[in-house]
């Protein structure tokens, strides 16, 4: 149960860590001025969300690592996030599709995490939405003007949905933990969010005379902790500052 | 269920009040509504402080701060950080809006208003500088995680816009 716990509070924040760093790295290599600082709140948002959940989980564990620990000195075999939010920022659309693709999951789970039995799992959940709302409308804002905009962006941002299409499907596989969580009421079911996310997902890609991507076979294998080939370049510039000078606190 | 009421002893507002939140100095931290309660039991003072936004990285700031006043008056304190129930907008007090607007960041509005705002490009949010309407929003997001950027077609000052968060 408590190993348990701790592996779903995992893999619910190693989700917005790893996302938030990737958009962290936008920070003054926006396409604007504008687009540059909303990355970055975004990010912060995201960075702000994982520390609850973080240090949540060093509470759980009950032993001497910190949330510092938990979050930056873990190994890559050890991370539990989805191999969509790792996707690396290839241009302004994948920055984009990837935070859309993630936001409308994100917001559909938040909801129902609110209704968790865990108290603060519950909380960090009713802080977090408010927050990830503005993300969901940033997100599918900027997915409708590349996709309805020039030849150009509409070409880039259909091949960026049509690239990550393929990472969609594992945001609602379900690990050990996840089941057990939602055993005793405290996880939320991804399975039963699925349906409703493709139909939204598809309802904006619709308005963005974008195309709904066609594909019979997804990549898997970020909740168990195996990744793509991206992951390690991203934990080294992560935990670089924190290897590099020990015990530094957020 | 929790209670949204604060639970603040008297004998500590005055002290509380001479905190300012970091970021916006005119505005002290009571007047956001980021102190949830605060209690004296057995000579040592215990405030509860919520943040506006998770990631907000003045909440550290604000509780130095906060042991730093109290000291001052004698008091040790601790200060716990807390989520439930977040915070929202509709918290900052009639004297924290008037503060904001002096100080050139466009007061929230209502959920509904910000929403047609922000999404459908109604101009609802007045110039702090010269009163007008006639703005437009430049970003979603602005200086901090809490505002948006907006610019006066009037004056053409750009101006922060404190969007609402319930
Ligand atoms: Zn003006």
């Amino acid at each position: 149960m408590k190993e348990n716990l701790y592996k779903y509070i995992l893999g619910i924040a190693d989700n917005s860590l790893i996302l938030g760093q990737r958009m962290g790295e936008l920070c003054g290599h926006g396409p604007s001025l504008e687009t540059d600082i909303a990355c970055t709140n975004l990010s912060l948002d995201l960075f702000g969300q994982v520390r609850s959940c973080y240090q949540y989980a060093a509470k759980i564990l009950g032993d001497d690592r910190t949330e510092d620990d938990i979050a930056m000195l873990r190994k890559e075999r050890d991370y539990l996030n989805v191999l969509l939010v790792e996707q690396p920022n290839r241009d302004f659309a994948y920055v984009i599709g990837r935070q859309f693709l993630f936001d409308v999951y994100h917001h559909l789970f938040l909801t129902e995490l609110q209704k968790s039995k865990d108290l603060t799992l519950a909380a960090i959940a009713n802080k977090s939405i408010k927050e990830v709302s503005y993300h969901l409308r940033f997100s599918s804002d900027w997915v409708k003007r590349l996709g309805d905009g020039t030849e150009e962006s509409h070409a880039r941002m259909q091949e960026a949905i049509d690239g990550l299409w393929t990472y969609t499907d594992e945001l609602f596989h379900q690990t050990e933990a996840d089941k057990e969580m939602v055993a005793e009421g405290i996880g939320v079911d991804v399975t039963k969010l699925k349906e409703t996310y493709y139909n939204n997902v598809a309802g904006v890609l619709t308005e963005a005379t974008l195309q709904v991507p066609e594909l019979k076979y997804f990549q898997k294998g970020g909740k168990q902790g195996i990744h793509t080939e991206h992951l390690g370049y991203l934990l080294a510039e992560l935990q670089y500052m924190q290897r590099a000078y020990p015990n530094m606190e957020w | 269920m929790v209670t949204e009421k604060q639970h603040i002893d008297e004998a500590l507002i005055p002290i509380l009040e001479q905190v300012s939140d970091p970021e916006i100095p005119v505005l002290s931290i009571m007047d956001m509504g980021v102190v949830r309660s605060a209690s004296i039991k057995q000579g040592i003072v215990y405030v509860e402080i919520t943040p506006t936004y998770s990631g907000c990285p003045a909440m550290d700031v604000i509780g130095d701060d906060i042991i730093s006043a109290m000291s001052q008056a004698g008091y040790k304190t601790e200060v716990e950080l807390i989520l439930h129930p977040a915070w929202t907008t509709d918290w900052i007090t009639p004297k924290g809006r008037e503060a904001l607007e002096k100080y050139g960041i466009a007061a929230p509005l209502d959920a509904e208003a910000d929403k047609s705002v922000l999404l459908e490009g109604k101009q609802l949010v007045k110039c702090p500088q010269c009163g007008s309407k006639n703005t437009k929003m430049v970003s979603q997001f602005g200086s901090t995680a809490c505002k948006a950027q907006f610019q006066c077609e009037d004056c053409q000052e750009p101006f922060d816009y404190f969007k609402c968060l319930k």
